[in-house]
């Protein structure tokens, strides 16, 4: 058995699995501390099916709470950026593109010393250790308490960032040190935005992680604790506690691949419809495919692995107005007090809904004096808006099939133009905390290789080797394991073939005896 | 426009990102360097082309290499004033004025951190009213002045002057310096008298990239269609509304080349689209039949937004609107299509114009 949580900012929802049979799942209000409201949801399950805790192998956990400090400016550490450059990129100085208010909020320091490698692996300068040494003193003198370090293409080559975070590391031994090249990819300001992001977070990530644990010990299960990363995989609490930036966009991929198990097909499209938005992602082989373009996250432009997400504005509450419009505004949590079925005076979705007979929420009385053809516009309006996002996100002509969850999803109609019919699982509403559950275990290579003639087949088998080896080392079932992503991009007026390869490979946990 | 402020550089940006013609590089590290130098030494003075003394010095600066690196290893203002000062230099010569190469993507920012970073005013105008991937294709080759002596730069400091027989060696000769610099390096040459400039420039094309960009940000903010916008300034055409079906590339000799088909939406419907690409749109194919092709611009623009897409950003399923403007009509000389028609290019055909 094992237990997925989702901690959205509204609701937090736990599912009790079975292998992938749903054996009891639940619906908790999201507690200001988490944690009473992970104990609640847990004990909400126990209630609901009755298990031995020492019969748990794992519990997985989805939070939106990292992103939502960032978004808030909220405890952030006072950190420094550490770029190994010089004497490249001193123009444009860590943090340069940054919202004024993340600036102070982090109390951003940044320091440039010599180091980087070329695109081919030279070095762009040595690295001078005792600039390092100074920097690191300075660093001490400013109450800095966590350091990011950056180096130019450490993604092809990492030895400058790992040997600076040992001379840092051995004059500050109690400062956090997060490395860009485990982090982001090539391009440089947006890589080196995600780690000092990922650095100001790392306080409280430690005091996050000691608090889902210890929620978990508290209701006596001792299996191992897994945080769900942005691309549907799992982490352990010990890289929770040094990566928390990759836990960003864990909600949504979380939707997705629940989406995935409880409708059995892996390469979908799936509808998320909320109370405000629908968000629209695409399933590959069971994994959400990632946004290729650089994402902005709290107004800082950042390139660290995210799925491709498109919201528009429908849902439950949105608004509909005479002519026909739905959305994008929405009545939002006040949806109880002001739709129609709850006597309230805005015309919302939901009531839509309720009238044409699809939910049964609040008083159906409150709405059939609503127009059926107004009633049918704004199906009509929602199923077109939808359908139009879907066909956005599809990659290719081959008909995608389309999963709709969330609580919002009844107002999507059986069969969408173009799309052909709607899937609608079971335990729709809580396919976040399924998601968590079910995540794997991966391993990811990126870099650029210079692929001499006749070798490219050897170079591409030697990076998915690679890929597979990290999800093993990190854990994966070696027989499980497979290539989930691959791509090859050849980059321009770069001489000998270079090529830009990713693999990506997952496996399932192997869990312990 | 009389100087560039900070304030127009992100309407120079969006808007040289059109000109670009899918190719120039994303020229957000361009604006930021602008950005940084316009904020340390003030706005930079902006000289219309026709004002340009008959004795000025005007040099051209820009950066050569892999738009790839040039993201990783961000390049200095520093770096981009020593490739003007070291031809100065080597030609025994004040400069007066710094020029732009090319109009498009991160080459019509990174002359406004020359000026800036020099203290000297930058000509109104560029070497192609375009972009182009080789260096001997600018309209001054068209009138005799000799690519080289060319400097080139990198951020350690390492410069070269070349001077070679003709254009088309300074290009290979430049991009094997290139190479060895790390890939992305600041180059300036094709230095002229302000007379050469006046004759062999394009000119207004730094404020036709600020104007661009304006109209796209206010047909946006005014829910107006930028592209219909973008189409009417530039005295082009709409070729076709669609969705990216497939993106092919291969890297042949250095660059990327590759083509794109797309799929006809509305008007369009039922129809497809090929593109054709070496880094910049080199060829438009309507079913099978060739409707615009360089010297020409051939434009991808995001179909809401307007924001030019370039070829390495092209993917499955976005959607585009590809629109096309006539090139500076010296291009459509016999010389201008040697240096940069469809048959240099590799395609067996004659320009299609879209004046014509």
């Amino acid at each position: 058995m094992r237990i997925g949580i989702d901690v959205g900012g509204t609701n937090t929802d736990a599912v009790l699995l079975d292998g992938r049979q749903v054996l009891a799942s639940v619906k908790t209000s999201t507690t200001a501390d988490v944690t009473s409201g992970i104990v609640a949801a847990i004990d909400g399950l126990q209630r609901q099916r009755a298990f031995d805790p020492a019969a748990v192998r794992a519990v997985m956990i989805g939070t939106t709470h990292f992103i939502n400090a960032l978004v808030e400016a909220h405890r952030l550490a006072p950190t420094a950026a550490v770029r190994l450059s010089l004497p490249a990129g001193a123009s444009l100085p860590p943090m340069v593109d940054w919202p004024q208010r993340l600036v102070d909020a982090v109390s951003g320091r940044s320091y440039l010393v010599h180091g980087g490698h070329e695109f081919d692996g030279r070095h762009i300068a040595e690295l001078d250790e005792s600039e390092l040494r100074k920097a690191a003193d300075d660093m001490g003198e400013a109450g800095v308490r966590s350091v990011a370090i950056t180096s130019v293409f450490s993604p092809v080559n990492a030895e400058f960032e790992t040997r600076a975070a040992e001379i840092i590391g051995a004059q500050l031994p109690d400062v956090a040190i997060s490395l860009s090249h485990e982090i982001g990819r090539i391009g440089l300001l947006e890589r080196e935005n995600a780690t000092v992001i990922n650095a100001a977070l790392r306080e409280l990530a430690a005091h996050i992680v000691d608090g889902l644990s210890a929620s978990v010990t508290g209701a006596g299960i001792t299996a191992p604790l897994y945080l769900s990363q942005n691309d549907g995989t799992l982490m352990d609490v010990d890289f929770a506690r040094r990566y928390p930036v990759a836990t960003f966009a864990s909600g949504p991929t979380n939707s997705m691949r629940g989406a995935a198990v409880l409708s059995g097909l892996d390469t979908c499209a799936v509808v998320d419809v909320g109370g405000t938005t629908s968000d629209v992602g695409v399933l590959r082989q069971g994994f959400p495919r990632e946004a290729t373009t650089d994402v902005s996250v709290a107004g800082i432009r950042t390139n660290f692995r995210m799925p491709d997400v498109l919201s528009i504005g429908i849902g439950g509450g949105s608004r509909v107005r005479g002519n026909v419009t739905v959305g994008p505004d929405s009545v939002g949590y006040e949806l109880t007090s002001k739709a129609l079925v709850f006597g309230g005076d805005t015309l919302t979705a939901t009531d839509i809904a309720v009238a044409a007979g699809r939910a049964d929420i609040g008083d159906a009385s409150l709405v059939s004096h609503l127009d059926r053809s107004l009633v049918r516009a704004a199906l009509d309006r929602i199923a077109a808006d939808v359908s139009d996002v879907v066909e956005r996100m599809r990659t290719s002509a081959e008909p995608l099939p389309v999963v709709a969850v969330g609580g919002g999803s009844v107002l999507l109609p059986d069969e969408l133009a173009g799309c052909g019919a709607v899937h609608r699982p079971e335990n729709y509403a809580v396919a976040n905390a399924i998601g968590a559950a079910i995540a794997q275990i991966g391993g990811e290579v990126d870099r650029v290789y210079v692929i001499e003639p006749g070798r490219r087949e050897a170079v591409v088998e030697e990076a998915k080797q690679e890929a597979v080896d990290r999800a093993v080392a990190a854990g994966a079932s070696p027989a499980s394991v497979g290539i989930v992503d691959f791509d090859e991009v050849p980059i321009p007026y770069l001489p000998g073939n270079a090529t830009r390869i990713r693999a990506k490979a997952v496996g399932d946990l192997q869990l312990g005896a | 426009m009389r100087e560039i402020t900070e304030h127009d550089l992100d309407d120079i940006a969006r808007g040289a990102a059109i000109l670009g013609t899918g190719g120039g590089g994303d020229p957000y590290i361009g604006r930021l360097l602008a950005l940084s130098a316009v904020r340390t030494h003030g706005p930079v003075p902006l000289v219309p082309l026709a004002e340009v003394g008959d004795d000025a010095v005007v040099l051209p600066v820009a950066m050569m290499g892999a738009p790839t690196v040039m993201v990783e290893k961000l390049p200095s203002a520093e770096q981009v004033g020593l490739a003007a000062r070291t031809l100065a230099g080597y030609l025994g010569k004040e400069l007066t004025h710094i020029a732009c190469a090319e109009a498009g993507g991160v080459n019509s920012l990174i002359p406004v951190v020359a000026a800036a970073q020099l203290g000297l005013p930058l000509v109104d105008a560029d070497g192609m009213g375009r972009a182009f991937p080789e260096l001997q294709m600018v309209l001054p080759t068209l009138y005799g002045i000799r690519a080289t002596p060319m400097s080139i730069a990198d951020e350690k400091g390492n410069r070269g002057v070349l001077d070679t027989v003709d254009n088309r060696w300074a290009e290979r000769l430049a991009r094997s310096a290139t190479i060895d610099m790390g890939c992305s390096a600041m180059i300036s040459n094709y230095a002229m008298t302000g007379g050469q400039a006046r004759e062999s420039l394009v000119p207004g094309t730094l404020s036709l990239c600020a104007e661009l960009g304006a109209l796209v940000r206010s047909a946006r903010a005014s829910h107006e269609d930028p592209v219909a916008q973008v189409v009417s300034r530039l005295g082009g055409r709409r070729l076709f509304s669609g969705k990216v079906v497939d993106v092919a590339r291969r890297t042949v000799t250095g660059f990327a080349r590759g083509e794109a088909r797309l799929s006809g939406m509305d008007g369009d419907a039922g129809a497809e689209l090929v593109l054709r690409f070496q880094n910049e749109h080199l060829v438009a194919e309507r079913d099978g039949v060739v409707e615009a092709s360089v010297p020409d611009l051939i434009c991808t623009l995001e179909r809401e937004s307007g924001e030019a897409v370039t070829t390495e950003g092209l993917r499955y399923g976005q959607r585009v609107t590809v629109i096309a403007a006539p090139a500076d009509p010296r291009w459509h000389t016999p010389e201008g299509i040697a240096l940069a028609g469809p048959r240099y290019f590799g395609y067996d055909i004659d320009p299609i114009g879209v004046a014509g």
